[in-house]
């Protein structure tokens, strides 16, 4: 593999690896206040749909990704209400979501739009544009550092800076914030934080809020960055690739972003060749599919350094009366 | 904790679940400019209006009743088995196996067989989870999602490049041989002096699936095993102190379980395709989750469910057919009763509880 091949394999897994890290990171809000969501996969699908159709009709990209955080924020309060409202089964609660997600852009997307469950490709200012970054083709003929920055870090669409930004903001917020600590406390041992004086019911619905937002962030980035347009089951299953990173980030933030770039190079791998070859052993491409799914298992499995969930994650909170 | 008599939970809440499910589902008709009703009238006739209708309803119905039971065989351990798809898709891969192997005589012969391979691949499928569950404490949800993807792509991978005849272009194994066809219900209806139509799916694993239920009813509430399923499903601790092994009641809940999902493909691969196609099982797997949660968990509850969704199953193909509501409709119903008779069951039962208990009072 020469340099600018690896250049461009990178590239697509910053690309790949964006909707990734903002699903990974919302359900990293979610999990860590003790709400499990295995709805990610629907919120950004709702997302996605709600992003594109809006988009298509307006022709803006903006009321598109408001209306797409919108969709998936509705959902997200779904998920709240079932889980924390009415204490059911939160497992049940994501599997529901995640089917209600996949019935309903289809349906709607056929009555609106009858393009066998499409929305009409996006153009112009209903799409994210690339962006370039300052001075990234005055320094391209600079060896090695010159085309990294004008390939790989410049020529993204703003979702993909916002989602690197996300990373520091959510471990600050987590860790160095008032309603981190709490949010953080809520996932493990909620009764403290009860007694403390603080709500656990308001502390989990805000969590679930943000996860929301941001599976909307992720859902409008897919529909409208890096594809034009919304089409039937488009997720294509990157919201249990992102709980797969969660698990294998252990619930943090950086080690989020490790994992779903490690995962985006996967798929950007997978994407570019079809067969690997690896010390004479031809590795098919079926591998690279299955490999996240794989490394979680391991992960959780515990043999590679245990993955503990939040200690009171999927326990519905019960007020002592 | 008995507020309610016990035919309310049972039947009740399940009822009006439904019914909440089935008027949201007519709003979102209404919503894309349908008529419900006509809907609904055009839904009874396609897949209850004749034989052939009846012969559709029925093959899906017998995906879901093995499904079903899959997902309330592990929930009476309180384990949550989402990966029926997984466990289905390497039955399929059983029940091919088995069929190719041999030029099968009969299908008589070629039925019990398949069967066990089904079972054996799907219940292997769903042992490395339960394994996890049960000795490493790795959660049995996320583990079985997983296990669906890399059954996916393990499927993908030997269609490809293992299964496939030499100079076919199509991912799928060779069609199998005539001894392991397997009779329909019009050959099975036939000498009883029934016409029913020929040109349908459904067949004899039907009959396979009704014995299913009857065997997981003996084994929960007859068998030793199934009460120290049920025994570990209401209180692990408990459990423990009256001597329960949590470890093998867990494994055998979910080798079980996987078996019964597994068993799904003989329906599918050796009752229908008759060769092994990619993606064979169709999303069955999870509506097994809606079936299990209607049906109570209970094998007459699934199998009343599984008929309820053969019906939506069928139902919502012939709108599809004829009028401009996609076949997508149907995921969308199958939401709403997960959602409500799942995730939402407490919405329903919190004021109905009340009103047992108003009630109650009232006559004291």
């Amino acid at each position: 593999m020469d340099f600018p091949t690896l250049l461009q394999v990178l590239d697509s897994t910053v690309r790949l690896a964006t909707p990734l890290l903002l699903a990974c990171l919302a359900g990293l809000f979610s999990e860590r206040s003790g709400i499990y969501d295995i709805g990610l996969e629907g919120k950004m699908l709702a997302a996605a749909f709600c992003s594109a159709a809006t988009a298509a009709v307006t022709g803006s990209v903006w009321l598109g990704l408001l209306a797409g955080i919108g969709g998936s924020m509705a959902l997200a309060g779904l998920h709240g209400l079932s889980a924390i409202t009415f204490r059911g089964n939160q497992l049940i609660s994501g599997v529901a979501i995640n089917f209600l997600a996949a019935g309903l852009t289809v349906v709607l997307a056929q009555d609106w739009f009858h393009q066998g469950g499409r929305t009409p490709s996006l153009l112009g200012g209903a799409r994210f544009e690339a962006i370039a970054l300052p001075f990234a083709e005055t320094l391209r003929p600079v060896p090695v550092l010159g085309p990294v920055y004008a390939e790989l870090i410049s020529g993204h669409t703003l979702l993909v800076y916002v989602a690197a930004l996300l990373v520091p903001a959510s471990w600050w917020v987590l860790y160095r914030t008032r309603f981190g600590l709490r949010l953080r406390a809520v996932g493990e041992n909620p009764e403290a934080v009860d007694t403390a004086g603080v709500s656990v019911q308001a502390t989990r619905y805000a969590a679930v809020a943000i996860c929301g937002l941001l599976c909307g962030l992720a859902g409008a980035y897919l529909a409208t960055a890096l594809q034009a347009g919304f089409s039937r089951d488009m997720t294509a299953g990157r919201g249990y690739i992102a709980l797969a990173a969660l698990i294998f980030a252990k619930w943090r933030p950086w080690q989020a972003l490790g994992a779903t770039l490690l995962f985006g190079l996967l798929q950007a791998v997978a994407l570019r060749y079809q067969n690997i070859e690896l010390g004479g052993v031809g590795l098919p491409v079926q591998v690279m599919d299955a490999l996240p799914y794989i490394l979680t298992v391991v992960i959780l499995a515990g043999f590679v350094g245990r993955a503990i969930p939040p200690r009171a994650g999927g326990e519905p909170y019960v007020k002592e009366r | 904790m008995s507020q309610m008599p016990k035919w309310a939970d049972l039947v009740l809440i399940p009822l009006i679940s439904l019914i909440v499910a089935a008027l949201l589902s007519a709003l979102v008709i209404l919503g894309i400019g349908e008529d419900p009703v006509a809907a609904v009238k055009m839904m009874v006739t396609g897949a209850l209006g004749s034989t052939y209708a009846w012969g559709y309803t029925l093959y899906y119905a017998t995906n879901f009743i093995f499904t079903g039971l899959a997902v309330a065989v592990a929930f009476h351990a309180r384990l949550f088995n989402i990966g029926g798809e997984g466990q289905a898709t390497l039955g399929g891969l059983g029940v091919a196996l088995v069929c190719l192997a041999l030029p099968w005589p009969h299908w008589a012969l070629a039925l019990p067989v398949a069967a066990l391979g089904a079972a054996l691949f799907g219940a292997a499928w769903a042992a490395i989870p339960a394994w996890l569950q049960a000795r490493r404490g790795s959660h049995i949800v996320i583990t079985t999602i997983m296990f669906n993807f890399i059954a996916a792509s393990l499927l993908n991978y030997l269609l490809v490049n293992v299964l496939r005849p030499t100079g076919s272009m199509d991912p799928s194994t060779a069609r199998f041989a005539d001894g392991t066809h397997l009779p329909t219900l019009h050959d099975l209806l036939a000498p009883l002096g029934i016409a029913f139509s020929k040109a349908v799916p459904a067949n004899i694993s039907f009959l396979l699936a009704l014995a299913a239920c009857v065997a997981v009813w003996m084994l929960i509430w007859r068998s030793r095993l199934g009460y120290e399923i049920r025994a570990l499903g209401h209180s692990e601790p408990a459990a423990i102190y009256a001597g329960i092994r949590p470890v093998r009641t867990v494994m055998w809940a979910m080798l079980i379980s996987g078996a019964l999902a597994g068993l799904m493909a003989v329906n599918t691969v050796m009752g229908e395709a008759e060769r092994l196609v990619l993606n064979s099982v169709e999303g069955a797997g999870f509506i097994g989750i809606a079936v299990a949660l209607m049906g109570r968990n209970h094998p007459a509850g699934v199998f009343l469910a599984a008929i309820l969704f053969g019906f939506l199953y069928q139902g919502g193909a012939e709108l599809a057919l004829w009028t401009d509501i996609p076949r997508e409709l149907i995921v969308v119903i199958q939401a709403l009763v997960i959602l409500f008779t799942g995730a939402l069951d407490n919405m329903v039962r919190m004021p109905l509880e009340r009103l047992f208990l108003s009630l109650r009072k009232g006559r004291a």
